[in-house]
């Protein structure tokens, strides 16, 4: 008999529609694991292959074998609503939230035969980089249990890292499936903005938020990518509509003969750890072996990326989350006799986390009266500078490459002190989400024993050829995902 | 009021649009409702929802663009417009900031600033004796009226007393009422005005420290508020203190303004693009509908003029007619039946005796629009002309029309029925006349020095004698040629 749990999406799949496996059996198989997880990487388990009918759903129905996924069960990020299934993106005010609806991009998977597996931990409302803020506490690496997963998806790459699921869905924002798909050894696509709904994703930036896969490999990223993406969504005016995405075909490219990829020096500066500078070489390198060119490229503004990103993600985050008021839904602080100001202020007192809390306060500064121009304004024509930037670039060259993250996993609590230095997690994956281009992460070895990733990016739409390259230098990397599923690996074995 | 000081209004009126469902959502718009029946995760801001704007909204707000002559938005910009407060339940209000929907445009003698869509808040009701937050035992939040489409139509100060303001107002509910695009019902709430107001001295060009007066619900109301916080503001200058800019609040069964301050201070609302919408092109369809809209409608203004200098009526019967389009349809149809005199005196009595004599009797019947009533408009035109050749006065004639309210029928026959035709005609009248006089030689003679104001008496005496059916123009002439004046 198989080992369920060392079948990729595809292979289950496969072997879901052959009957030789039955979708309980793998079901159940996940589920026993990651009941046992000690990672932390889940908020909440689903007891059942379907979920039971809540708020005037119905029950979900059982997928037939004939669907893509063909009854896989998946991790989905906290924030993804779903119909009777506690959906509090990790925050204490929405703790316990049952939404009566259910996100598009679930939604869509489930349509295409996916089943829910549980929803995964994350930072709060996916601020941060180390999934540190969650009101579930935090996700350890399943490389280094000492170590962060890299956020805010943290729960959804360790939990496809420990092989806790065969895949899960997380959500970027400026980075927040990118970088932990590379703490964690694991591949995750963040696609275009606007390709994948945001109905139904509890929103951190509404202009920059977007969907993705995080999967053991790229075939698995595409598969998924292909169900969430489809038809304009009626309920998102951000949805764009990209109906062929739905006939992609699964990567096969073998050789990168005549492809040109982009180096953006201007990303490569100091900050990068040496083994991470080191993998990335050797991938390039791998990448000229198979005939792709490499050319460096300017990307000027870039580096004011972070320094923009700081100001529109938080300025729209402020206003996103004043709607969590405890008036209507969510947990409302026990008040005395202060009135509304008390009923508001305790509540977001009580229910918001520090960082949040951090970011509200940044954003709220940024659009107030008398500042906008100096930060929300300035911020808007530095990401219009950006978008430019890569549109001169992708003139020269079709892809971008750069380390996902400048170094690998860190300690827990060693950068919590410090928002600065945990910002700076983000320097070279927040530049592709200004402008709303799509990008990979694809493990490209390790450094001292944790995963490094490589980012794979293009310009809008360009997803088909990033998964056919991503693809092609995964065949050479040779990764060995599988190495953290029980437990550590050892120690000092490099890959790649 | 002093007369030494200029009041200075401008108006921001806000008009809950027509549309079936709300601006961001399909929850259905019904007035008095259950609270809280009509809602949706969209209009109660859940957790990762988001907003789709309602075109039918978009459309309606053009044609009062185009109703104004303003200029029209190329493309639909959104922002939000951020505060806390229970009848906002994304704690933002999605509206338009630097890019309104309209620029410019005039209605009559104002000119406007802009008119821009949002969504209304929810409905708040607090409980306890004043009605208002203050001193309130509980507040309550319908969100049945949250996330209505709103226009709000912001005039320039151009405005320049309460009488004034409230006439213009009046207009604009007209005008909006046919163009079809609100219900512009006051008590309902379909349309809220506040106004901006400010004084300075006769003569002065600058503007004064305004106030802004809130959410006044009827045009006696609005009228008494603006007057008393003139008022207000003449009696500070003099006392030698100054206008603070605040928001107002004007209590009707008082009659006294109190301010709305909020303790915080004033507002930041924090407006950015709402990035759930980004800019869109209005679309060429929904523009072209809207023209097409607007075109099919003679507002007030246009018909006003129409009747005043095309057909030369009265500029009040114009108005009268204009502002009343069951009445207007209904006089064209009593003037396009055929008669002998076919000039304005005619059109001007057809306007007469609709806006008078038939509205009173319809008013006290409770039949809105003539066309509803047994009188056909050949019979009204008959009546008219019946008058205008003199075969029966004008006393008859309305006598005529009691019938007509009341049965229906011809007016010839009724004439006939109840011997209603004038006494006409010299030879018919002049031994009546004579008679008059013969009767009351102290009138005679007063009449005969020059002095006409007991011509009363004879004529009385002429119909009580014709049982009211003589012509009373008529008599005076008979007796002023007899008389030899």
């Amino acid at each position: 008999m198989t080992n369920l749990i060392d079948l990729t999406v595809v292979d289950a799949a496969a072997a879901l529609r052959r009957g030789d496996i039955t979708q309980a059996e793998l079901f159940q198989a996940y589920r026993d694991r990651a009941a046992a997880d000690d990672t932390n990487s889940f908020t909440w388990l689903a007891d059942e292959l379907t979920l039971p009918a809540a708020l005037g759903n119905e029950a979900t129905p059982r997928p037939g074998t004939d669907t893509p996924l063909a009854g896989v069960p998946l991790a989905i990020k906290d924030l993804f609503c779903i119909a009777g299934v506690p959906t509090a993106s990790a925050s204490n005010l929405l703790r316990g939230y049952l939404p009566p609806y259910t996100a598009t991009a679930v939604r869509l998977l489930q349509d295409a035969g996916a089943t829910v597996l549980g929803k995964t931990n994350q930072d709060e409302f996916a601020m941060g980089s180390s999934n540190e803020n969650s009101a579930f506490g935090p996700v350890l690496n399943p490389w280094d249990r000492t170590r962060v997963p890299g956020g805010s998806s943290g729960g959804s790459a360790a939990a496809v890292a420990a092989g806790l699921a065969p895949a899960s869905i997380g959500t970027d924002t400026g980075g927040s499936v990118r970088q932990p798909a590379a703490l964690c050894g694991v591949v995750g696509l963040k696609p275009t903005y606007g390709s994948v709904s945001r109905f139904g994703m509890i929103a951190f930036a509404s202009s920059l938020d977007q969907a993705g896969p995080i999967t053991r490999n790229v075939t698995d990223a595409a598969l998924l990518f292909r169900a969430m993406t489809g038809p304009r969504d009626p309920a998102d005016a951000t949805s764009i509509g990209w109906d062929s995405a739905g006939e992609l075909d699964l990567p096969t490219t073998e050789r990168l003969d005549g492809l040109k990829i982009g180096v953006p020096i201007d990303l490569l500066g100091e900050g990068i750890e040496p083994g991470v500078r080191a993998s990335f070489d050797a991938t390039l390198k791998l990448a000229e072996s198979l005939g792709a060119e490499i050319v460096e490229v300017q990307l000027p503004h870039a580096r004011h990326a972070l320094s923009a990103y700081y100001l529109l993600a938080p300025a729209e985050a402020s206003s996103n989350l004043a709607r969590f008021d405890g008036v209507r839904y969510g947990n409302r602080a026990e008040i005395g006799d202060g009135g509304l100001v008390e009923l508001y202020t305790k509540t977001r007192h009580d229910g918001f986390g520090p960082e949040v809390k951090r970011r509200i306060m940044l954003g709220t500064y940024a659009l107030s009266s008398g500042f906008y121009d100096a930060y929300y304004r300035r911020a808007q024509q530095v990401r219009t500078k950006i978008v430019e930037d890569f549109r001169a670039a992708y003139e020269q060259v079709d892809l971008i490459a750069t380390p996902t993250s400048p170094t690998v996993a860190w300690g827990l609590g060693e950068r919590t002190d410090d928002p600065l230095a945990m910002y700076q997690a983000d320097v070279t994956t927040l530049p592709f989400s200004l402008a709303g281009v799509p990008a990979i992460s694809i493990p490209s070895g390790l450094s001292e024993g944790l995963p490094v990733g490589f980012q794979l990016a293009g310009p809008a739409f360009s997803e088909p050829q990033i998964l056919e390259t991503a693809y092609a230098l995964e065949q050479q990397i040779g990764f060995d995902g599988a190495a953290a599923f029980d437990g550590p690996a050892p120690a000092g074995k490099e890959q790649g | 009021m002093s007369a030494a000081y200029e009041p200075v209004i401008g108006l921001e009126i806000h008009v809950q649009l027509a549309t079936k469902t709300k601006m961001f959502c399909g929850c259905e718009l019904v007035f008095g409702d259950p609270p809280n029946t009509h809602t949706c995760p969209v209009c109660l801001g859940m957790p990762g929802i988001l907003p789709v704007v309602n075109a039918e909204a978009i459309r309606l707000g053009l044609m009062i663009g185009l109703a104004f002559e303003g200029e029209l938005a190329k493309r639909l910009v959104f922002h939000r417009k951020s505060y806390f407060y229970p009848d906002l339940p994304k704690g933002y209000q999605i509206s338009q900031f630097d890019e309104p929907l309209v620029a410019g445009g005039r209605l009559g003698t104002v000119g406007l600033e802009r008119v821009h869509v949002e969504e209304d808040a929810a409905k708040l009701t607090h409980l306890g004796a004043s009605g208002r937050i203050g001193g309130s035992t509980a507040s309550v939040v319908d969100y049945n009226r949250g996330g209505t489409p709103l226009a709000e139509i912001v005039t320039l100060p151009e405005i320049h007393s309460a009488e004034e303001a409230s006439s213009w107002l009046r207009l604009l509910r007209e005008t909006l009422r046919q163009l079809g695009v609100s219900d512009v019902n006051m008590e309902e709430g379909s349309l809220r005005c506040d106004a901006n107001i400010s004084i300075r001295p006769v003569g002065d060009t600058t503007l004064g420290t305004k106030t802004e007066l809130k959410n006044m619900n009827s045009f006696r109301f609005i009228e008494q508020g603006i007057n008393a916080e003139i008022a207000r503001q003449i009696a500070l200058v003099e006392s030698g203190e100054r206008v603070q800019q605040e928001t107002l609040h004007f209590d009707p069964r008082t009659g006294s303004i109190t301010s709305l301050r909020s303790k915080e201070g004033s507002h930041d609302y924090r407006y950015f693009p709402e990035p759930d919408m980004p800019p869109v092109p209005v679309p060429e369809e929904l523009l072209t509908s809207a023209v097409a809209a607007r075109d099919a409608v003679e507002l007030p203004l246009q018909r006003e003029a129409r009747y005043r200098d095309e057909l030369g009526l009265h500029a009040e019967s114009a108005r009268l007619l204009a502002f009343r389009p069951p009445l207007a349809a209904y006089f064209e149809r009593v003037a396009a039946v055929e008669a002998k005199q076919q000039d304005e005196t005619r059109l001007q009595q057809l306007a007469n005796w609709i806006g008078n004599d038939l509205v009173r009797r319809l008013d006290a019947a409770e039949i809105a629009d003539p066309a509803d009533s047994k009188v056909e408009p050949a019979a009204l035109a008959g009546v008219v002309d019946l008058v205008l050749a003199k075969t029966i006065n004008r006393k008859a004639g309305e006598q005529v029309l009691d019938v007509l309210v009341a049965e229906g029928g011809d007016p010839a026959a009724i004439v006939e029925a109840k011997g209603l035709a004038a006494v006409g005609g010299g030879d018919e009248l002049r031994p009546i006349v004579q008679e008059a006089l013969d009767a009351n030689p102290d009138v005679a003679e007063k009449l005969r020095s020059g002095n006409m104001k007991p011509i009363g008496a004879i004529v009385g005496h002429v119909m009580k004698q014709t049982k009211g059916r003589a012509d009373g123009g008529e008599v005076t002439r008979i007796t002023r040629e007899i008389l030899g004046l």
